[in-house]
Protein backbone atom coordinates (compact mmCIF):
# COMPACT_ATOMS: atom_id res chain seq x y z
CA UNK A 1 0.00 0.00 0.00
CA UNK A 2 1.29 3.40 -0.62
CA UNK A 3 2.40 5.82 1.80
CA UNK A 4 0.95 9.02 0.30
CA UNK A 5 -2.66 9.44 0.03
CA UNK A 6 -5.10 8.29 -2.96
CA UNK A 7 -6.23 10.45 -5.93
CA UNK A 8 -8.92 12.28 -4.91
CA UNK A 9 -12.38 12.06 -6.82
CA UNK A 10 -13.96 14.45 -9.46
CA UNK A 11 -16.97 15.21 -10.55
CA UNK A 12 -17.22 15.32 -14.75
CA UNK A 13 -19.58 17.79 -16.73
CA UNK A 14 -19.46 18.06 -20.42
CA UNK A 15 -21.05 20.27 -22.92
CA UNK A 16 -22.00 18.13 -26.31
CA UNK A 17 -22.22 20.91 -28.21
CA UNK A 18 -22.15 24.95 -28.41
CA UNK A 19 -25.45 26.08 -27.16
CA UNK A 20 -25.90 22.98 -24.55
CA UNK A 21 -25.46 23.05 -21.23
CA UNK A 22 -22.96 20.97 -19.46
CA UNK A 23 -24.05 17.70 -18.37
CA UNK A 24 -22.72 15.65 -15.66
CA UNK A 25 -21.23 12.26 -16.91
CA UNK A 26 -19.49 10.53 -14.24
CA UNK A 27 -16.46 11.08 -12.25
CA UNK A 28 -12.99 9.60 -11.98
CA UNK A 29 -9.62 9.77 -9.94
CA UNK A 30 -7.03 12.22 -10.90
CA UNK A 31 -4.54 13.78 -8.61
CA UNK A 32 -5.26 17.49 -9.76
CA UNK A 33 -7.40 19.61 -11.87
CA UNK A 34 -5.46 19.47 -14.98
CA UNK A 35 -4.94 15.79 -14.83
CA UNK A 36 -8.68 15.00 -14.31
CA UNK A 37 -9.38 17.43 -17.66
CA UNK A 38 -7.06 15.19 -19.30
CA UNK A 39 -8.53 11.79 -17.87
CA UNK A 40 -11.54 13.30 -18.83
CA UNK A 41 -10.95 13.57 -22.13
CA UNK A 42 -9.71 9.93 -22.71
CA UNK A 43 -12.45 8.14 -20.54
CA UNK A 44 -16.11 10.25 -21.36
CA UNK A 45 -15.04 11.99 -24.98
CA UNK A 46 -13.13 9.34 -27.02
CA UNK A 47 -16.34 9.74 -29.68
CA UNK A 48 -16.50 13.86 -29.94
CA UNK A 49 -18.82 13.63 -27.05
CA UNK A 50 -17.90 16.78 -26.02
CA UNK A 51 -16.46 20.80 -26.77
CA UNK A 52 -15.92 21.55 -23.20
CA UNK A 53 -14.96 19.69 -20.00
CA UNK A 54 -15.88 20.90 -16.16
CA UNK A 55 -13.95 19.31 -13.26
CA UNK A 56 -15.15 19.88 -9.97
CA UNK A 57 -13.62 18.10 -6.36
CA UNK A 58 -16.10 15.78 -5.22
CA UNK A 59 -15.77 17.28 -1.89
CA UNK A 60 -16.65 20.35 -3.42
CA UNK A 61 -20.28 19.53 -4.00
CA UNK A 62 -23.07 20.19 -1.72
CA UNK A 63 -25.83 17.66 -2.12
CA UNK A 64 -29.99 18.08 -1.34
CA UNK A 65 -31.15 15.22 1.33
CA UNK A 66 -34.09 13.06 -0.67
CA UNK A 67 -35.23 12.76 3.07
CA UNK A 68 -35.87 16.60 3.37
CA UNK A 69 -37.42 16.43 -0.42
CA UNK A 70 -40.93 17.47 1.46
CA UNK A 71 -40.10 20.59 2.80
CA UNK A 72 -38.36 21.52 -0.26
CA UNK A 73 -40.20 20.81 -3.17
CA UNK A 74 -43.61 19.94 -1.78
CA UNK A 75 -43.99 23.74 -1.26
CA UNK A 76 -43.61 24.41 -5.23
CA UNK A 77 -46.87 21.60 -5.50
CA UNK A 78 -49.64 23.50 -4.78
CA UNK A 79 -48.93 26.31 -6.49
CA UNK A 80 -50.78 26.24 -9.67
CA UNK A 81 -51.18 29.73 -10.53
CA UNK A 82 -47.44 30.28 -11.36
CA UNK A 83 -48.63 28.02 -14.40
CA UNK A 84 -50.51 29.63 -17.67
CA UNK A 85 -52.78 27.10 -17.42
CA UNK A 86 -54.45 28.21 -14.74
CA UNK A 87 -55.47 31.14 -15.88
CA UNK A 88 -59.33 31.28 -17.49
CA UNK A 89 -58.76 33.16 -21.33
CA UNK A 90 -61.78 32.92 -24.21
CA UNK A 91 -60.48 30.66 -26.74
CA UNK A 92 -61.04 33.30 -29.20
CA UNK A 93 -58.28 35.09 -27.59
CA UNK A 94 -55.36 33.93 -29.87
CA UNK A 95 -51.53 33.65 -29.13
CA UNK A 96 -51.47 33.56 -25.53
CA UNK B 1 -34.29 2.77 12.61
CA UNK B 2 -37.05 0.60 13.96
CA UNK B 3 -38.02 -2.67 12.42
CA UNK B 4 -40.99 -1.12 12.10
CA UNK B 5 -39.63 1.63 10.34
CA UNK B 6 -37.31 -0.39 7.99
CA UNK B 7 -40.46 -2.48 7.02
CA UNK B 8 -42.47 0.09 5.94
CA UNK B 9 -39.64 2.05 3.89
CA UNK B 10 -38.68 -1.36 2.31
CA UNK B 11 -41.81 -1.32 1.12
CA UNK B 12 -41.95 2.40 -0.32
CA UNK B 13 -38.95 1.00 -2.13
CA UNK B 14 -40.28 -1.91 -3.57
CA UNK B 15 -43.27 0.00 -4.90
CA UNK B 16 -41.01 2.32 -6.19
CA UNK B 17 -38.74 0.18 -8.33
CA UNK B 18 -42.00 -1.80 -9.20
CA UNK B 19 -43.39 1.96 -10.71
CA UNK B 20 -39.84 1.84 -12.61
CA UNK B 21 -39.17 4.06 -10.34
CA UNK B 22 -34.98 5.02 -11.02
CA UNK B 23 -32.97 4.68 -7.17
CA UNK B 24 -30.37 7.71 -6.96
CA UNK B 25 -27.27 7.22 -4.58
CA UNK B 26 -27.94 9.41 -1.84
CA UNK B 27 -32.64 7.43 -1.49
CA UNK B 28 -32.79 5.23 0.96
CA UNK B 29 -32.12 2.10 -0.35
CA UNK B 30 -32.29 -1.45 1.41
CA UNK B 31 -28.20 -3.01 2.71
CA UNK B 32 -28.91 -5.42 0.87
CA UNK B 33 -29.67 -3.77 -2.40
CA UNK B 34 -26.62 -1.99 -1.32
CA UNK B 35 -24.71 -4.57 -1.12
CA UNK B 36 -25.75 -6.25 -4.35
CA UNK B 37 -25.46 -3.53 -6.67
CA UNK B 38 -21.40 -3.52 -5.14
CA UNK B 39 -21.14 -6.96 -5.80
CA UNK B 40 -22.27 -7.18 -9.67
CA UNK B 41 -21.29 -3.78 -10.69
CA UNK B 42 -17.67 -4.41 -9.25
CA UNK B 43 -17.31 -8.00 -10.70
CA UNK B 44 -18.69 -5.82 -14.14
CA UNK B 45 -15.96 -3.51 -13.81
CA UNK B 46 -13.31 -6.22 -12.75
CA UNK B 47 -14.30 -7.90 -15.84
CA UNK B 48 -13.14 -5.23 -17.82
CA UNK B 49 -10.11 -4.34 -16.82
CA UNK B 50 -9.48 -8.40 -16.69
CA UNK B 51 -10.50 -8.31 -20.10
CA UNK B 52 -7.97 -5.76 -21.60
CA UNK B 53 -5.21 -9.11 -20.48
CA UNK B 54 -6.03 -11.55 -23.07
CA UNK B 55 -6.40 -8.56 -26.48
CA UNK B 56 -3.30 -6.34 -25.33
CA UNK B 57 -0.48 -9.16 -26.18
CA UNK B 58 -2.36 -9.01 -29.24
CA UNK B 59 -2.10 -5.07 -29.93
CA UNK B 60 1.89 -5.52 -30.70
CA UNK B 61 1.35 -8.46 -33.13
CA UNK B 62 -2.06 -7.04 -35.22
CA UNK B 63 -1.83 -8.08 -39.12
CA UNK B 64 -2.14 -4.50 -40.17
CA UNK B 65 -2.25 -1.10 -39.02
CA UNK B 66 -6.25 -1.16 -39.46
CA UNK B 67 -6.55 -4.03 -37.37
CA UNK B 68 -3.83 -2.77 -34.65
CA UNK B 69 -5.70 0.86 -34.61
CA UNK B 70 -9.02 -1.24 -33.79
CA UNK B 71 -8.04 -3.34 -31.42
CA UNK B 72 -5.78 -0.73 -29.42
CA UNK B 73 -9.77 1.34 -29.42
CA UNK B 74 -11.29 -1.66 -28.16
CA UNK B 75 -9.11 -2.18 -25.52
CA UNK B 76 -9.00 1.35 -24.79
CA UNK B 77 -13.09 1.37 -24.76
CA UNK B 78 -12.81 -1.94 -22.34
CA UNK B 79 -10.22 0.65 -19.72
CA UNK B 80 -13.07 3.13 -20.50
CA UNK B 81 -16.09 0.53 -19.62
CA UNK B 82 -13.89 -0.32 -16.87
CA UNK B 83 -13.74 3.38 -15.27
CA UNK B 84 -17.95 4.02 -15.97
CA UNK B 85 -18.24 1.35 -13.79
CA UNK B 86 -16.08 1.73 -10.92
CA UNK B 87 -17.26 5.16 -10.99
CA UNK B 88 -20.90 4.08 -10.68
CA UNK B 89 -20.29 1.96 -7.92
CA UNK B 90 -18.36 4.51 -5.84
CA UNK B 91 -22.03 5.48 -5.41
CA UNK B 92 -22.86 2.82 -3.57
CA UNK B 93 -20.24 4.11 -0.84
CA UNK B 94 -17.17 1.90 -1.46
CA UNK B 95 -14.04 3.29 -2.27
CA UNK B 96 -12.10 2.95 -5.57
CA UNK B 97 -9.02 1.36 -3.23
CA UNK B 98 -11.37 -1.35 -1.50
CA UNK B 99 -12.92 -2.36 -4.66
CA UNK B 100 -9.09 -2.69 -6.58
CA UNK B 101 -7.86 -4.96 -3.24
CA UNK B 102 -11.12 -6.95 -3.64
CA UNK B 103 -9.75 -7.90 -6.80
CA UNK B 104 -6.41 -8.54 -6.27
CA UNK B 105 -6.86 -10.46 -3.30
CA UNK B 106 -9.05 -13.05 -4.99
CA UNK B 107 -11.95 -11.79 -3.02
CA UNK B 108 -14.03 -10.35 -5.96
CA UNK B 109 -14.39 -12.37 -8.99
CA UNK B 110 -14.60 -11.32 -12.75
CA UNK B 111 -16.27 -13.54 -15.81
CA UNK B 112 -14.19 -16.57 -15.91
CA UNK B 113 -13.77 -15.93 -19.74
CA UNK B 114 -11.01 -14.09 -19.32
CA UNK B 115 -9.41 -16.76 -17.71
CA UNK B 116 -9.32 -18.64 -21.15
CA UNK B 117 -5.69 -17.78 -23.00
CA UNK B 118 -5.65 -15.87 -26.55
CA UNK B 119 -3.44 -18.50 -28.57
CA UNK B 120 -4.09 -17.30 -32.18
CA UNK B 121 -4.90 -14.30 -34.32
CA UNK B 122 -8.17 -15.80 -34.70
CA UNK B 123 -8.93 -15.44 -31.19
CA UNK B 124 -8.75 -11.61 -31.25
CA UNK B 125 -11.72 -11.96 -34.04
CA UNK B 126 -13.59 -14.85 -31.84
CA UNK B 127 -13.08 -12.57 -28.37
CA UNK B 128 -15.04 -9.68 -29.88
CA UNK B 129 -17.82 -11.42 -32.54
CA UNK B 130 -18.43 -14.49 -29.42
CA UNK B 131 -17.20 -13.10 -26.37
CA UNK B 132 -18.28 -9.51 -26.74
CA UNK B 133 -21.02 -10.95 -28.60
CA UNK B 134 -22.76 -12.78 -25.36
CA UNK B 135 -21.43 -9.49 -23.46
CA UNK B 136 -23.83 -7.27 -25.41
CA UNK B 137 -26.94 -9.47 -25.01
CA UNK B 138 -26.11 -9.60 -20.82
CA UNK B 139 -25.61 -6.21 -20.93
CA UNK B 140 -28.72 -4.60 -22.90
CA UNK B 141 -31.34 -5.67 -20.67
CA UNK B 142 -29.29 -3.18 -17.62
CA UNK B 143 -29.72 -0.20 -19.56
CA UNK B 144 -32.95 -0.27 -18.12
CA UNK B 145 -31.75 -1.87 -14.70
CA UNK B 146 -32.99 0.27 -11.26
CA UNK B 147 -30.27 1.57 -10.23
CA UNK B 148 -29.48 5.17 -11.93
CA UNK B 149 -25.74 5.58 -11.73
CA UNK B 150 -25.46 2.07 -12.89
CA UNK B 151 -27.95 2.29 -16.00
CA UNK B 152 -26.32 5.18 -17.32
CA UNK B 153 -22.92 3.84 -17.56
CA UNK B 154 -24.84 0.82 -19.32
CA UNK B 155 -26.01 2.96 -21.84
CA UNK B 156 -23.00 4.12 -22.66
CA UNK B 157 -21.23 0.94 -22.48
CA UNK B 158 -24.00 -1.00 -24.88
CA UNK B 159 -23.56 2.56 -27.57
CA UNK B 160 -19.79 1.74 -27.88
CA UNK B 161 -19.78 -2.06 -27.58
CA UNK B 162 -21.42 -3.19 -30.89
CA UNK B 163 -18.37 -1.61 -32.53
CA UNK B 164 -16.20 -4.41 -30.64
CA UNK B 165 -18.48 -7.21 -31.96
CA UNK B 166 -18.23 -5.99 -35.96
CA UNK B 167 -14.41 -5.94 -35.67
CA UNK B 168 -14.45 -9.50 -34.27
CA UNK B 169 -17.00 -10.94 -37.16
CA UNK B 170 -14.82 -8.73 -39.75
CA UNK B 171 -11.69 -10.23 -38.32
CA UNK B 172 -13.36 -14.22 -38.84
CA UNK B 173 -15.22 -13.26 -41.90
CA UNK B 174 -11.67 -12.65 -43.53
CA UNK B 175 -9.84 -15.64 -42.20
CA UNK B 176 -12.78 -17.54 -43.43
CA UNK B 177 -12.02 -16.18 -46.87
CA UNK B 178 -8.55 -16.64 -46.94
CA UNK B 179 -6.25 -19.57 -47.15
CA UNK B 180 -7.47 -23.18 -45.77
CA UNK B 181 -5.05 -22.36 -43.23
CA UNK B 182 -6.40 -19.39 -42.10
CA UNK B 183 -9.86 -20.39 -42.09
CA UNK B 184 -8.44 -23.88 -40.21
CA UNK B 185 -7.18 -20.75 -37.62
CA UNK B 186 -10.82 -19.50 -37.37
CA UNK B 187 -12.76 -22.68 -36.78
CA UNK B 188 -10.63 -23.42 -34.08
CA UNK B 189 -10.67 -20.34 -32.04
CA UNK B 190 -14.30 -20.83 -32.46
CA UNK B 191 -14.26 -24.53 -30.82
CA UNK B 192 -12.55 -23.47 -28.13
CA UNK B 193 -14.39 -20.18 -27.22
CA UNK B 194 -17.90 -21.33 -28.13
CA UNK B 195 -18.98 -23.02 -25.06
CA UNK B 196 -16.97 -20.87 -22.52
CA UNK B 197 -18.87 -18.15 -23.94
CA UNK B 198 -21.98 -19.80 -23.23
CA UNK B 199 -21.12 -20.17 -19.76
CA UNK B 200 -20.45 -16.45 -19.47
CA UNK B 201 -24.06 -16.47 -20.00
CA UNK B 202 -23.65 -17.69 -16.06
CA UNK B 203 -25.42 -20.97 -13.99
CA UNK B 204 -28.33 -22.58 -15.05
CA UNK B 205 -31.64 -21.27 -13.43
CA UNK B 206 -32.29 -23.85 -10.92
CA UNK B 207 -28.41 -23.31 -10.13
CA UNK B 208 -28.22 -19.18 -9.96
CA UNK B 209 -28.47 -18.34 -6.11
CA UNK B 210 -28.74 -14.69 -7.40
CA UNK B 211 -31.98 -14.47 -9.96
CA UNK B 212 -34.85 -14.39 -8.61
CA UNK B 213 -34.04 -11.18 -6.19
CA UNK B 214 -31.99 -9.77 -8.85
CA UNK B 215 -35.33 -10.03 -11.19
CA UNK B 216 -37.60 -8.23 -8.20
CA UNK B 217 -35.12 -5.69 -7.95
CA UNK B 218 -34.98 -5.48 -12.09
CA UNK B 219 -31.30 -5.85 -11.70
CA UNK B 220 -31.61 -8.86 -13.77
CA UNK B 221 -34.43 -8.57 -16.39
CA UNK B 222 -34.21 -12.25 -18.37
CA UNK B 223 -33.00 -15.14 -17.05
CA UNK B 224 -29.78 -16.79 -17.70
CA UNK B 225 -31.41 -19.43 -19.66
CA UNK B 226 -33.47 -17.00 -21.73
CA UNK B 227 -29.96 -14.95 -22.30
CA UNK B 228 -28.49 -17.86 -23.53
CA UNK B 229 -30.96 -19.53 -25.73
CA UNK B 230 -31.42 -15.87 -27.38
CA UNK B 231 -27.43 -15.42 -27.93
CA UNK B 232 -27.16 -19.36 -29.63
CA UNK B 233 -30.39 -18.74 -31.85
CA UNK B 234 -28.77 -15.50 -33.37
CA UNK B 235 -25.49 -16.64 -33.38
CA UNK B 236 -25.77 -19.96 -35.20
CA UNK B 237 -27.12 -18.06 -38.70
CA UNK B 238 -23.21 -16.28 -37.82
CA UNK B 239 -21.63 -18.62 -38.43
CA UNK B 240 -23.30 -20.36 -40.94
CA UNK B 241 -22.17 -16.75 -42.64
CA UNK B 242 -18.46 -17.37 -41.79
CA UNK B 243 -18.68 -21.47 -43.44
CA UNK B 244 -17.96 -22.55 -39.77
CA UNK B 245 -19.26 -25.56 -37.39
CA UNK B 246 -20.53 -24.93 -34.42
CA UNK B 247 -18.54 -27.57 -32.30
CA UNK B 248 -21.68 -28.64 -30.82
CA UNK B 249 -23.47 -32.19 -32.50
CA UNK B 250 -26.71 -31.80 -30.27
CA UNK B 251 -26.90 -28.46 -32.08
CA UNK B 252 -30.92 -28.77 -33.85
CA UNK B 253 -33.24 -26.10 -35.19
CA UNK B 254 -36.27 -27.07 -33.27
CA UNK B 255 -39.59 -25.95 -35.51
CA UNK B 256 -41.94 -26.35 -32.46
CA UNK B 257 -39.85 -23.91 -30.10
CA UNK B 258 -38.61 -21.46 -33.11
CA UNK B 259 -35.13 -22.03 -31.23
CA UNK B 260 -32.09 -23.97 -31.21
CA UNK B 261 -31.51 -27.11 -28.84
CA UNK B 262 -27.97 -27.38 -28.12
CA UNK B 263 -25.89 -29.82 -25.96
CA UNK B 264 -25.12 -30.37 -22.25
CA UNK B 265 -22.79 -27.25 -21.47
CA UNK B 266 -19.84 -28.90 -18.76
CA UNK B 267 -20.57 -27.23 -15.76
CA UNK B 268 -17.67 -28.62 -13.78
CA UNK B 269 -15.35 -27.10 -16.26
CA UNK B 270 -17.46 -23.57 -15.15
CA UNK B 271 -16.74 -24.23 -11.59
CA UNK B 272 -13.35 -25.03 -11.81
CA UNK B 273 -12.37 -21.80 -13.53
CA UNK B 274 -14.39 -19.80 -11.15
CA UNK B 275 -12.90 -21.15 -8.26
CA UNK B 276 -9.83 -20.09 -9.58
CA UNK B 277 -8.54 -23.52 -11.72
CA UNK B 278 -8.68 -22.25 -15.32
CA UNK B 279 -5.55 -22.11 -17.44
CA UNK B 280 -4.73 -18.41 -17.25
CA UNK B 281 -6.31 -17.27 -13.33
CA UNK B 282 -3.17 -16.70 -11.86
CA UNK B 283 -1.18 -15.70 -15.07
CA UNK B 284 -4.20 -12.94 -15.93
CA UNK B 285 -3.85 -11.90 -11.66
CA UNK B 286 -0.13 -12.01 -11.81
CA UNK B 287 -0.11 -9.27 -15.09
CA UNK B 288 -2.99 -7.23 -13.36
CA UNK B 289 -1.36 -6.70 -9.69
CA UNK B 290 2.24 -6.18 -11.15
CA UNK B 291 1.06 -3.55 -13.22
CA UNK B 292 -0.79 -2.00 -10.38
CA UNK B 293 2.07 -2.06 -8.04
CA UNK B 294 4.84 -0.96 -10.95
CA UNK B 295 2.50 2.08 -11.30
CA UNK B 296 2.60 2.96 -7.86
CA UNK B 297 5.21 5.23 -7.33
CA UNK B 298 3.84 6.91 -10.71
CA UNK B 299 0.70 7.53 -8.71
CA UNK B 300 2.38 8.78 -5.84
CA UNK B 301 4.95 11.11 -7.92
CA UNK B 302 1.75 12.44 -9.42
CA UNK B 303 0.14 13.00 -6.12
CA UNK B 304 3.25 14.90 -4.80
CA UNK B 305 3.74 17.12 -7.69
CA UNK B 306 0.16 17.96 -7.02
CA UNK B 307 0.31 18.78 -3.29
CA UNK B 308 3.53 20.60 -3.78
CA UNK B 309 1.86 22.73 -6.92
CA UNK B 310 -1.22 23.52 -3.85
CA UNK B 311 1.52 24.33 -1.21
CA UNK B 312 3.23 26.98 -3.91
CA UNK B 313 0.08 28.61 -5.04
CA UNK B 314 -1.13 29.03 -1.33
CA UNK B 315 2.26 30.75 -0.12
CA UNK B 316 1.68 33.62 -3.15
CA UNK B 317 -1.75 33.84 -1.74
CA UNK B 318 -0.42 34.82 1.78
Amino acid sequence: MSKIKNWPLWEIFVRSKNGLEHRHFGSLHAADAEMALENARDVYTRRNEGVSIWVVESKHITASNPENNGELFEPAQDKVYRHPTFYDVPDEVKHM
Amino acid sequence: MSEEQIKSLEKQFNERIERDEKIEPKDWMPEKYRKTHIRQISQHAHSEIVGMLPEGNWITRAPSLRRKVALLAKVQDEAGHGLYLYSACETLGVSRNELYEQLHTGKAKYSSIFNYPALTWADMGAIGWLVDGAAIINQVPLCNTSYGPYARAMIRVCKEESFHQRQGFEIMLKLCNGTPEQKEMAQDALNRWWWPSLMMLGPTDDKSVHTEQSMKWKLKRKTNDELRQQFIDQTVPQADVLGLTIPDSDLKWNEERQSYDFGEIDWDEFWQVVKGHGPMNKERMKARVGAWQRGEWVRDAAMAYADKKQAEKEKQAV
